[in-house]
């Protein structure tokens, strides 16, 4: 039993020590639900500035995300959890390279394309 | 065995260097952990391809007229509750508590394939309305994107019921108990992959 307190380090989701029982899935079912119907709310509602609206659902998202990482893999920035940790944090880097990347290089080709009817005149 | 844990485990005294390799449970947990990252990455340049060609509907239907949100949130609460319910069938592991066990994964099946049937009618839908994925480069997108995490949560049905025949036949031995620990941890990361999937594909389109 308990083979995992032993040496470097903890895998991910091990609830055991971390508080264990049903509370940590509790609290997280609870507060990913409230930021799902609150993103759901928010997507739909006239109340916020029409521009607004995507930031507030990246907002929400990412905290929701943040509540599945916390309440459900039991990731934390623990010591025992640094291996963990590092390899979130380098997996959201490569995340982040990927999406923003390619939006900001498919944006710019877009922008720096001749318009489609232009070139179609110059294949003529 | 508390004593021995004590002396040998992980008391201060013995520096990190000289505890021996990590038990196999942390090296288990810890791979799988990484192949989630990168199947996360995965779904990162699905979600870049959808991000870049959302407004490519070439005179097709588009995201406001083809999502309908009630549809996509009855799916968001079947699988947040699997998810849910993974967790109290991984808390019943750790207490080799059988009948638990079963009766949460269960629910996890239930609610996984409830998630899949809702998905495939809504699927079947946009096919019957002409909203193939070769009708325009939004909706190739879309179909890639959502189908591959659809995909995924197919695979991890197949796996849970593996699992559950795992557990009649050899019981909680450490073996079983770690494929669990790595199925619950793929359920929960499919949950968070669908977070970005409502957020970007259906509410962003409004």
């Amino acid at each position: 039993m308990n083979d995992h307190y032993d040496a470097q380090g903890e895998a991910p989701g091990i609830s055991e020590h971390s508080g264990g029982g049903p509370r940590s899935y509790l609290i997280g079912a609870g507060f990913a639900t409230i930021l799902t119907l609150a993103s759901f709310w928010a997507s739909s509602t006239q109340l916020i500035y029409g521009p607004g609206v995507p930031i507030l659902l990246g907002v929400l998202a990412i905290a929701q995300m943040g509540v599945h990482l916390v309440f459900f893999l039991h990731i934390s920035s623990a010591p025992d959890q640094t291996n963990n940790f590092l390899a979130l944090a380098f997996g959201i880097f490569v995340v982040g390279l990927v999406v923003f990347g390619s939006m900001i290089i498919m944006a710019n080709l877009n922008h720096a394309m001749m318009p489609m009817d232009r070139l179609m005149q110059m294949q003529r | 065995m508390n004593v021995a844990h004590q002396a040998f485990g992980s008391s201060p005294e013995i520096p990190l260097s000289m505890q021996g390799p990590a038990p196999t449970s942390v090296v288990v947990g810890f791979g799988f952990w990484l192949f989630l990252l990168s199947d996360i990455i995965i779904f990162a340049a699905l979600f870049a391809a959808y991000a870049v060609l959302s407004g490519e509907t070439a005179g097709g239907p588009n995201g406001t007229e083809l999502f309908d949100k009630g549809h996509v949130l009855l799916e968001t609460a079947c699988l947040l509750a699997s998810s849910f319910t993974c967790g109290l069938g991984s808390l019943a592991v750790q207490r080799r508590d059988m009948q638990w066990t079963f009766v949460w994964m269960a629910a996890t099946f239930i609610l996984g394939a409830a998630f899949l049937t809702f998905e495939a009618s809504e699927f079947s839908a946009m096919l019957t309305a002409g909203a193939a994925p070769s009708r325009s480069a939004f909706l190739s997108a879309f179909f890639t994107l959502v189908g591959t995490h659809g995909l995924h949560v197919t695979i991890g049905l197949f796996w849970l019921l593996v699992m559950m025949v795992q557990i009649m036949t050899l019981g909680f031995r450490p073996m079983v108990r770690r494929r669990l620990f790595c199925f619950s941890l793929f359920w929960h990361a499919l949950d968070i992959v669908w977070i970005g999937v409502f957020t970007i594909v259906y509410l962003g389109a409004s």
